[in-house]
């Protein structure tokens, strides 16, 4: 149990790099392809790759509290 | 006033306002006479509410007193106000009420008072007739003229008594036959027996005759003495009156016959006779008459004195002697009336003799005058005498004829005069004798009456006396009936009593023989029980040394198996667990197959110790080193605050904050106490103090991530603790019962 948080952190660091650096490069291709090397498209794909990755971390690290609810249908 | 307050504010501060507005310089003083003229008008208005506020209250108190009670109880101060202004409160609503109250008690308390003036009256006479039966016996006929007077009463207070009446008639029957009591009655209620209450009467009845007897001894002699003088009074006074009329008879023949002389001097010797017989006679009458009124007199005080006796047996000899008193004083009194007639009578011829005589004497006196030389006796001298002298002798005789005519006449009218005084002095007389007559006559008319009332009395009290007597007599059947009927209830509780009192003495001495029986029974069987008793606890003693010793045996093999299980506890390793516990829990189960306790201790031995083994306490102590910093950075993370920015802040406190490595935990956790890192320094305390279960309690009160963190360390210490506790309890129990079976040597 103690490790799982260490644990946890890993994949959240890995995961949001990886997302960070993907929205980068998106933003990069559009950039270039559609909209003439303007920088937001970066910011933007950058911002998009870290919501993503913080996003994921935070439910990673909430899901223990998480409480998944079912509809029961009345037969 | 409010409205009027308000307005005088808006104005005030309108004005005010204005002022200032318009001059600047002079805003104080028209400032202060502005506010001061609405401020006295509003001053104004206030006491003008005010006061007629207050008149109102007064006008209205004046007319309905209970707004003004209601005033003066919730107002302080306007008592003295409104009885300033109205005078004191007349308070007419409380007097009617209370009035009616009154009226309403009085026929009430007066109903009562005349019930307790009754029978305070009737308890008054029930005491007088004790202290009047206290008085001599000379007072037994007041004493029966009490009791009469009294048992009428009696009888008439029960009638007019309804409530406590059961008990009444018999008190008044013997408030009865208490009266009859004599002088030395000390206890007033103690009453006589019928004997001497016969014996009381007796003696009273023979008093009252030995009384009478004398009374009326007394009275007859006296009556007979009265009898005898009035008798002789009355001869005398017959006599004397026939000596009157024979007198006046005499003399007025002898003033009418001129007879010769020898005859007239013989009537005058028998007058002179008459007289002399007549006036000892009167003397006789008169003595007689003192006499006969004096024994009459000493009669009547003889009667009287009787009456004053009161017997009243004695009052038809008292009435009679009165009768026959009254009689003779009638007779008597007839006679001197009688005899004053007689007298008046002989006084008048007498006066008309005296008259005549003088008459006669002047004549004489005349005669002689004129002839001196004749003598008396001139009626012998016809032949001596001349004729001269005839002839003086005959003018003198016309002369005296005329003088004679003249004085007869003078004589006739004189007369006529003196039979009117005459008749006068007789009417006078007459009247007077009318007015003795009348009242001697009235005076024996009402002595009549009184007799007659006196008999009717009599006759009257008789009748009473007999209606009494009966009354009596169904006064006392009553008490017999009563006095029957008491005694059989009596006699019937009494049989009750002593059936009653019998019985218990029987079933007593029952019981007391039973008892004794029952004893016997008791120790016997009791010895009994104690011989085999003892026969069994022999038996008894010889097969328990058997299974003592069966149990010691037993007792070994658990006692060496749990010593086995304890072993294996300490095969854990810093890092590993133990060895699984499993064959020396079977081989423990094995050894005490008939204990039940050991059993269920041994069946609650957890899984996991079983199969896998359990860590040792110094693992734990150090993984909990490990776990601590974790859980410290997790420290602020819990099912609501679980964003990263919080674990931003989770990590940055734990690196800010500094605690102590070890703090000695409190008897009693506070909720400051709480806080995950003052709980771990607590756990790290206990652990190092070799407390794991309280280490694991305390580390049981994190909440949120920083729990989850140290679950699994939770679980493994509760594991050990778990099987550490069975384990001691068996060895504990092995203990014990090793420590049962052994004897001493």
């Amino acid at each position: 149990m103690a490790d799982e948080l260490g644990r946890k952190w890993d994949r959240c660091l890995a995961d949001t790099a990886l997302k960070t650096a993907t929205g980068v490069g998106i933003g990069i291709v559009f950039s270039v392809l559609f909209f003439k090397r303007r920088t937001w498209p970066v910011s933007f794909g950058s911002g998009l790759g870290l919501g993503m990755g913080y996003s994921n971390c935070q439910h990673d690290f909430r899901s223990p509290y998480l409480i998944h609810g079912h509809v029961v249908k009345d037969q | 006033m409010l409205r009027v307050c308000l307005r005088g504010v808006k104005a005030t501060a309108q004005k005010s306002s204005g002022r200032i507005r318009l001059t600047n310089v002079q805003q104080c003083r028209v400032y202060t006479t502005g506010e001061s003229s609405g401020a006295s008008r509003v001053v104004a208005a206030g006491l003008l509410t005010v006061t007629g506020g207050i008149g109102g209250t007064i006008i209205y108190a004046k007319w309905d007193h209970k707004f003004r009670a209601a005033v003066e109880k919730n107002v302080p101060y306007s008592e003295w106000l409104l009885g300033l202004a109205l005078g004191p409160a007349s308070q007419d609503a409380g007097l009617p009420i209370r009035k009616q109250m009154e009226s309403i008690q009085p026929p009430s308390m007066m109903e009562k008072q005349m019930r307790t003036s009754k029978a305070k009256s009737e308890k008054k006479l029930k005491e007088t007739t004790e202290p009047a039966l206290s008085q001599p016996t000379q007072n037994i006929q007041a004493e029966a003229s009490a009791e009469a007077t009294q048992i009428i009463s009696a009888i008439s207070e029960v009638q007019s008594i309804p409530a406590p009446c059961d008990t009444e008639p018999a008190a008044a029957a013997a408030a009865v036959l208490q009266e009859t009591e004599s002088a030395g009655a000390a206890e007033p209620l103690r009453e006589r027996s019928a004997e001497e209450v016969a014996a009381r009467l007796a003696q009273q009845n023979q008093d009252e005759k030995d009384i009478i007897a004398s009374l009326s001894a007394r009275l007859d002699d006296s009556l007979a003495s009265s009898a005898k003088a009035t008798l002789q009074a009355i001869g005398a006074q017959e006599a004397a009156l026939q000596a009157i009329t024979q007198h006046t008879h005499k003399l007025k023949e002898a003033m009418e016959t001129e007879g010769p002389t020898e005859e007239k001097s013989t009537q005058w010797k028998d007058l002179e006779a008459a007289l002399a017989d007549r006036t000892t006679s009167v003397n006789v009458a008169k003595t007689a008459l003192v006499k006969a009124n004096e024994a009459l007199d000493s009669l009547k005080s003889v009667i009287d004195k009787s009456r004053g006796l009161k017997i009243t047996a004695a009052r038809p000899l008292i009435l009679a002697a009165e009768e026959n008193l009254h009689k003779m004083v009638v007779d008597l009194d007839k006679v001197v009336s009688k005899v004053q007639s007689a007298e008046s009578e002989a006084k008048i011829v007498a006066q008309y003799t005296e008259l005549v005589n003088e008459a006669k004497q002047q004549f004489q006196r005349e005669v002689s005058s004129l002839t001196p030389e004749i003598q008396a006796n001139w009626k012998g001298l016809t032949g001596k005498l001349s004729t001269d002298d005839l002839n003086a002798l005959i003018a003198h005789a016309h002369r005296r004829i005329d003088q004679l005519n003249r004085e007869l006449a003078e004589q006739r009218v004189r007369g006529q005069i003196h039979m009117e005084a005459a008749l006068e002095q007789q009417r006078a007389e007459d009247q007077k004798a009318l007015d003795k007559a009348v009242g001697t006559a009235t005076q024996h008319v009402k002595e009549e009456a009184r007799l007659e009332q006196e008999r009717k009395l009599a006759d009257l009290r008789e009748v009473i006396e007999a209606e009494m007597r009966t009354q009596l007599r169904r006064q006392a059947a009553a008490h017999t009936d009563h006095v029957r009927d008491v005694l059989k209830v009596q006699e019937q509780e009494l049989r009750a009593e002593a059936e009653q009192e019998l019985s218990s003495k029987l079933l007593e001495q029952e019981t007391r023989y039973r008892q004794l029986t029952q004893e016997q029974l008791d120790d016997f069987t009791l010895d009994m029980n104690a011989a085999y008793a003892r026969l069994k606890g022999v038996e008894e003693a010889i097969d328990s040394h058997v299974e003592a010793e069966e149990e010691a045996r037993k007792a070994h093999r658990l006692w060496l198996s749990v010593e086995a299980l304890t072993y294996t506890l300490k095969t854990a390793s810093a890092e590993s667990p133990s060895m699984p516990l499993e064959d020396a829990a079977e081989a423990v189960r094995a050894s005490c197959v008939d204990s039940d306790f050991a059993l269920a201790l041994t069946s609650a031995l957890p899984e996991e110790s079983l199969k896998r083994g359990v860590y040792s306490e110094a693992s734990l102590r150090a993984r909990f080193n490990s776990l601590r910093s974790l859980a410290r950075r997790v420290a602020l993370i819990d099912e609501s605050h679980n964003t990263l920015y919080q674990y931003f802040l989770s990590y940055v406190q734990a690196a800010l904050l500094f605690e102590k490595q070890q703090e000695v935990p409190p008897t009693q956790l506070r909720s400051e106490d709480l806080d995950p890192f003052k709980l771990l320094s607590y756990a790290s305390y206990c652990l190092e103090h070799g407390d794991l279960e309280l280490a694991a309690k305390l580390v049981n009160q994190l909440r949120g991530e920083a729990r989850r963190v140290v679950e699994d360390w939770l679980t493994e210490a509760r594991l050990t603790l778990e099987t550490r506790q069975v384990i001691s309890l068996l060895s504990a129990y092995a203990n014990a019962v090793g420590l049962g079976t052994t004897q001493a040597p």
